[in-house]
């Protein structure tokens, strides 16, 4: 299965649109998306969508004038920003590259249950993740811990220095959060072994990292007002105060082995398998140790990894499942239905993550029965409305070698047209990726 | 041959045991068969100080003078559990049970392991272990269950309500889960060919049968309306409905369900009301739902781990320790706060931070599965692996 086609739009991708053509030299074809520019920047669909300075500009109108729910614009920027990315990954010509902004992004995760999240979710993915995919992580890194969004879902705006002019004037003091999930969940991750101590050294340091909403545009501004004056150490690394040693922190942080290696695990689990072969982890944590965390070279390492050739390790998620369906169905314009809604109605709403982790990345956490169910009573639904279109040839195109002859023996003797799509997207190879 | 085809089908997905069952009745009221335990995960961490507060100990107003609500007896004042602690004002329905002497708060109770971090410590919460395990500790129970304790469910004796099964009832033991449908829906025989299709899968096979099964069962027992309801997924319907399944003479005897939006960083203060009032509701509709078989049920109300004493610079509350547990059922040994208090002097905070523990939740679990299900103490030892130090608690039903 070694650099076959379909593979490769399996795996790195949402699986193949309608019978689009296939490229002769898949890791080839892979490659060159992340060596060339990012289609997605330049996107048709993402033209009108508001900047987060502009969102946040609404955002502060709204807060003062209190329109009725029917005609404020916050809500309404999050559905189209929602729509605009989901329906993105359905026709995208670089879907390797796609995926990687989907697993960044679920990578930083941030989710709408936070206050002010809603109508920057979309602007923070195109301005703090899809720039810098293949880049360095360190400045991907940068660019989140700088980027409104994040500072405002893990509350790092209210957090202030106790020893501040801020800290001691007011009531305020000092909120963890974003210092905490920044160790655990975006850099080094527990095996890193840090304390509480460390914790709350980096939340210190970060103080003051906050958003101007009264700037025009809003945007990062650095408080010194609520800043913790004074060195502190995070990990044995000793940092000044002012801005400059939270972004020294980030430095250290973003390229330190720990996080090499935490970042390797999960690309390894992402693209190979829910449980990740050591050897593959190691290569790729190699690679990211070696050019200073370039996520590029990363990427293409994973292209070499023979196994994340093996077909059908992984098992599709519910956002993938429902766009790979539609990708399959090659269905356009108006024929795509409201796949954020969809989404939500299996599990898997966009930005709407219950904690920040993201969503899980395993077989494991989706196949609780009734969610298998679900996707497959969908995949009835959409059937019944593609039902013009012949099951059989569908299932050669998406699946190519993949599609088992059992599926192909049931897609041939189902009762309907309808059925036998149904059978398709309920079959066990559909599942995977 | 074709007749064949779908009585192999039918014997796949379990669907002629499940029409059967629906006809039987209750069986003897306290045969050990009627037993059942249900076990809610509150995901994010509960500040267990915010929930029962402890308004008798002198040093609450030190730390928490911002948050604490009014005594009781006053104005939208705490509930009061006899005293030294008082109820949440939103656990109204909470404090019902109480007075009933159907719920048993306990205090300053925590996991066996010292993890801040959710994942972390919702691993080892639902493993029941000292490392992350690909069971679940209520899992492996029900595999543990005495024959007379399974019940007769076609779908097993366990179920999750909500979309997925959570790592607290994954393994090796049969588990269904079930959730409102919101879909149309295949025909019976096209659920079939479906299910026959995956059937060799080792993935998605088991887990396609299991789902048709607990519809199979979940429809005739809840009745048409039921899916259509409104805010279908909120908790207390959710709990409602896993009640209802649970009353069921064929129903399963063991139910997991959870409810999030615990994670109070920041403006503790009014965010905790919310989900406070789901799990009020909650446990409200799962007594409801329940009916007769109330009596015979456990209910254990869990979260990974509690919040600090002290309020953070946001008017919410950071990552701590020890926290309250709660246990309802009609059976329970309530109307009493029970665990030791460590008190909230300064010199006996769990490294000058939190609540310090002085409970083991595994103690709370293990208490009553031996009281529920008459488990032994070495298929406890199975149930937590490592725990031999822990005893169970006794006292905790009056049954």
């Amino acid at each position: 299965m070694d650099n076959n086609p379909i593979q490769a739009l399996v795996r790195f991708g949402w699986g193949r649109r309608g019978s689009e053509p296939l490229p002769s030299d898949p890791r080839h074809w892979l490659a060159g998306q992340i060596t060339a520019p990012d289609p997605g920047i330049q996107a048709d669909g993402f033209a009108d969508l508001p900047t987060s300075g502009a969102a946040l500009a609404i955002l502060r109108e709204e807060r003062k004038t209190k329109p009725p729910p029917g005609e404020s614009h916050l809500r309404d920027i999050y559905r189209r920003e929602a729509a605009a990315l989901a329906s993105w990954a359905v026709v995208t010509p670089a879907p390797f590259r796609e995926r990687l902004v989907w697993f960044w992004a679920n990578h930083f995760t941030v989710s709408v249950r936070g206050g002010g999240v809603a109508p920057t979710a979309g602007a923070y993915v195109r301005e703090a993740i899809r720039p810098h995919v293949t880049g360095r992580f360190v400045d991907l890194l940068s660019a989140v811990m700088h980027h409104p969004t994040m500072l405002m879902y893990l509350d790092n705006v209210q957090s202030v220095g106790p020893d501040s002019p801020a800290g001691i004037k007011g009531k305020r003091g000092l909120n963890e959060n974003l210092a905490r999930e920044s160790l655990e969940l975006h850099t080094v991750s527990p095996a890193a072994g840090y304390s509480q101590e460390d914790v709350t050294a980096y939340a210190r340091l970060i103080t003051g990292w906050s958003v101007d909403m009264q700037a025009d545009p809003p945007g990062f501004k650095f408080r010194p007002f609520a800043h913790q004056p004074g060195s502190q150490t995070v990990m044995g690394q000793s940092f000044p105060d002012g801005q400059e040693g939270g972004e020294a922190a980030l430095r250290f942080l973003g390229t330190h082995p720990a996080t090499y290696r935490h970042l390797a695990l999960k690309l390894v689990r992402h693209f190979v398998a829910d449980t990740p072969p050591p050897a593959a982890v190691k290569h790729v944590a190699g690679v990211l140790h070696d050019t200073g965390g370039d996520l590029g070279q990363a990427s293409l390492a994973l292209l070499r990894l023979p196994q994340a050739w093996n077909p059908l390790e992984k098992l599709r998620t519910p956002a993938d499942f429902v766009i790979a369906t539609v990708r399959a169905l090659d269905m356009t314009g108006e024929q795509v239905p409201n796949l954020p809604g969809i989404m939500g109605g299996l599990g898997q709403p966009m930005w709407n993550a219950p904690f920040p982790i993201g969503w899980a990345d395993d077989a494991a956490s989706w196949t609780g029965s009734e969610a298998l169910l679900r996707r497959i009573d969908w995949a009835y639904g959409i059937s019944g409305r593609a039902a013009a279109q012949d099951a059989g040839d569908i299932a050669t195109a998406s699946l190519g070698p993949l599609l088992r002859p059992e599926t192909s023996t049931a897609i041939s003797r189902a009762g309907s047209r309808r059925d036998a799509l149904a059978l398709l997207f309920a079959s066990p190879e559909f599942q995977r990726r | 041959m074709n007749q064949l085809r779908i009585s192999r089908r039918a014997a796949l997905l379990g669907l002629t045991a499940a029409w059967q069952f629906g006809g039987a009745s209750l069986a003897l009221a306290d045969a050990p068969t009627n037993r059942r335990f249900i076990v809610i995960i509150l995901r994010g961490a509960l500040d267990g100080l915010a929930a029962v507060v402890p308004y008798g100990d002198p040093n609450l107003a030190v730390w928490r003078a911002d948050l604490v609500p009014p005594e009781p007896g006053t104005d939208g004042g705490l509930l009061d559990l006899g005293g030294r602690f008082g109820l949440h004002p939103a656990l109204a329905g909470m404090h019902d049970l109480f007075k009933a002497g159907e719920l048993l708060p306990v205090h300053a109770v925590a996991g066996h392991y010292r993890s801040r971090s959710h994942f972390e410590a919702q691993d080892y919460l639902e493993s029941g272990a000292d490392q992350r395990m690909d069971s679940g500790w209520l899992n492996r129970a029900v595999a543990a269950l005495p024959p007379a304790a399974r019940g007769t469910s076609p779908g097993g004796p366990a179920l999750a309500v909500g979309v997925s099964v959570p790592l607290l009832l994954r393994g090796r033991g049969a588990v269904g889960a079930w959730a409102p449908t919101g879909f149309a829906q295949p025909s019976p025989d096209l659920y079939a060919r479906i299910a026959e299709l995956n059937h060799p899968d080792p993935v998605t096979g088991p887990a396609i049968a299991e789902a048709l099964r607990e519809r199979g069962f979940a429809t005739q027992t809840l009745g048409a309306d039921d899916p259509k309801a409104p805010q279908r997924n909120a908790f207390p319907t959710l709990a409602g409905s896993a009640g209802r399944m649970l009353a069921a003479a064929d129903g399963p005897r063991v139910a997991a369900l959870e409810v999030g939006g615990w994670d109070t960083h920041a403006g503790q203060r009014n965010r905790l009301v919310g989900p406070l009032t789901q799990l009020d509701a909650g446990l409200v509709a799962l007594k409801t739902g329940l009916g007769d078989a109330w009596r015979q049920t456990a209910v254990l109300v869990v979260t990974e781990f509690g919040r600090t004493v002290r309020v953070n610079g946001t008017g919410g509350t950071d990552h701590g320790t020890g926290t309250v547990a709660f246990i309802a059922g009609g059976g329970v040994a309530g109307g009493r706060v029970g665990g030791t208090w460590p008190g909230l002097a300064e010199a006996h905070l769990f490294e000058n931070r939190d609540l310090a523990p002085t409970t083991d939740v595994r103690a709370l679990a293990k208490g009553l599965l031996a009281g529920q299900f008459g488990l032994s103490e070495a298929a406890l030892e199975t149930v937590f692996p490592g725990s031999g130090g822990v005893a169970g608690t006794t006292g905790l039903l009056r049954v």
